[in-house]
């Protein structure tokens, strides 16, 4: 599957299926700092992912607040 | 997972709250949130004017959002901040949202105000870029709500933003701020009898009861394009430092911040003084704006002022200097 990341922006390809939360785990990202979209829709971390997938992992987090 | 109110197809977990949600019942639930947070904590009544400070991501634009969906008079501010693309593409996501929802949006810019943006600020104080924005838009942010006749300033801070400063102030014993750390703040008025006015309009965050992540999946759901590129000038940030290593115990102990958070401010906030014991309160010589007293000189200037008088003058050293190498 594709996986577009943010933040510097770029695009990872991933074999699938899995679960949403395998795909964060294998990336070493952690789930509560991050929303993943497929299709316009928000997935919760149990749906499962195929190979043909595209979806977008986004950064929740921002900083600077003083 | 399933949606714990209709129990259909679920589109956000919120682990804190052992539940997850479909689309309409998580706008629902964010709302509703938002709504406790404004009568618990009595932030503003239903005829206020407010000001919503707009940056032109997910918090500001999603509470603004909020508030008018609620039917509040929510007017919006943006800051033209002078941080070249990054708030140029932040400017249109503000003004675009404000068009689409047919809502007032003031905007004002450092640089027409002031004669600096941040990156200038920084290059010419040698303030780390975050302190001198903070400090700008603290000032900016109140002197639009006094001059345009707002009862309250609203901000975007969420829980984590939140968690995250008391987590900061609590590691450096910060006292002080740990005493102005509120989910809303009453307005101050300097002087007395005839001279009273309002110095600092009265802030509301009701945003403290929804998770940075919850604000994001608000956002996406009702289709509000936020910028959500960072800022450029973030770039190690302590705040942010601080939500990640937050972020990591929230992950394995799920309602870790809002323990931290709510513990706080129902059974230690009130243990630190809003002011200081000794410390005097006065009008800034320059602007008039609230200022402490640090000694019985008779002239005595905000931060705000101090920082621009500094970046005026090096501006000044400078271009002195340029002429002179031309010369």
């Amino acid at each position: 599957m594709k996986v577009r990341l943010r933040n510097p922006e770029r695009v990872v390809d991933v074999p699938g299926p899995k679960t949403v939360l395998a795909l964060l785990h294998e990336l070493d990202i952690v789930p509560e700092a991050v929303l993943v979209i497929r299709d316009s829709t928000l997935l919760t971390r149990d749906e499962s992912l195929d190979d043909g997938d595209e979806v977008e992992v986004r950064p929740v987090l921002s900083g600077g607040r003083e | 997972m399933k949606c714990k109110v209709c129990r259909e197809h679920a589109v956000v977990d919120v682990r804190r709250h052992n539940a997850a949600f479909c689309s309409d019942h998580f706008i629902a639930h964010v709302r509703k949130q938002v709504e406790r947070a404004i009568k618990d904590f009595k932030m503003f009544r239903g005829d206020d004017r407010l000001l919503v400070a707009i940056s032109g991501g997910k918090d500001s634009l999603a509470i603004w959002d909020i508030l008018l969906d609620l039917d509040y008079d929510a007017t919006g501010f943006y800051l033209d901040l002078g941080i070249g693309g990054y708030s140029t593409r932040s400017k249109e996501a503000a003004l675009a949202f404000a068009a689409r929802k047919n809502a007032k949006l003031i905007v004002r810019s450092l640089s027409e105000e002031h004669g600096y943006t941040i990156p200038e600020l920084a290059r010419l104080t040698g303030r780390v870029p975050c302190s001198g924005c903070g400090l700008n838009k603290r000032y900016e942010f109140n002197r639009a709500a006094l001059e345009e006749g707002f009862e309250v300033l609203v901000t975007g801070h969420n829980l984590d933003d939140e968690v995250a400063t008391l987590f900061g102030n609590t590691l450096h014993w910060h006292i002080d701020m740990l005493g102005r750390q509120a989910p809303v703040l009453d307005e101050r008025i300097l002087g007395t009898g005839d001279d009273a006015h309002t110095a600092l309009v009265r802030k509301a965050k009701p945003l403290i009861r929804v998770a940075e992540r919850e604000t994001a999946a608000y956002a996406v759901l009702k289709g509000i394009d936020y910028i959500v590129e960072e800022c450029p000038m973030v770039e190690g940030n302590t705040q942010h430092r601080y939500k990640e290593a937050l972020t990591l115990l929230e992950e394995s102990s799920p309602g870790t911040k809002q323990q931290f958070l709510f513990g706080f401010l129902e059974r230690a906030a009130g243990r630190f003084p809003e002011v200081e014991d000794g410390v005097e309160i006065v009008a800034c010589s320059n602007c008039g704006s609230p200022t402490v007293r640090w000694d019985e000189s008779a002239e005595v200037h905000c931060s705000f002022c101090k920082t621009k008088a500094l970046a005026a003058k090096r501006k000044h050293e400078g271009s002195m200097e340029r002429g002179g190498k031309r010369s």
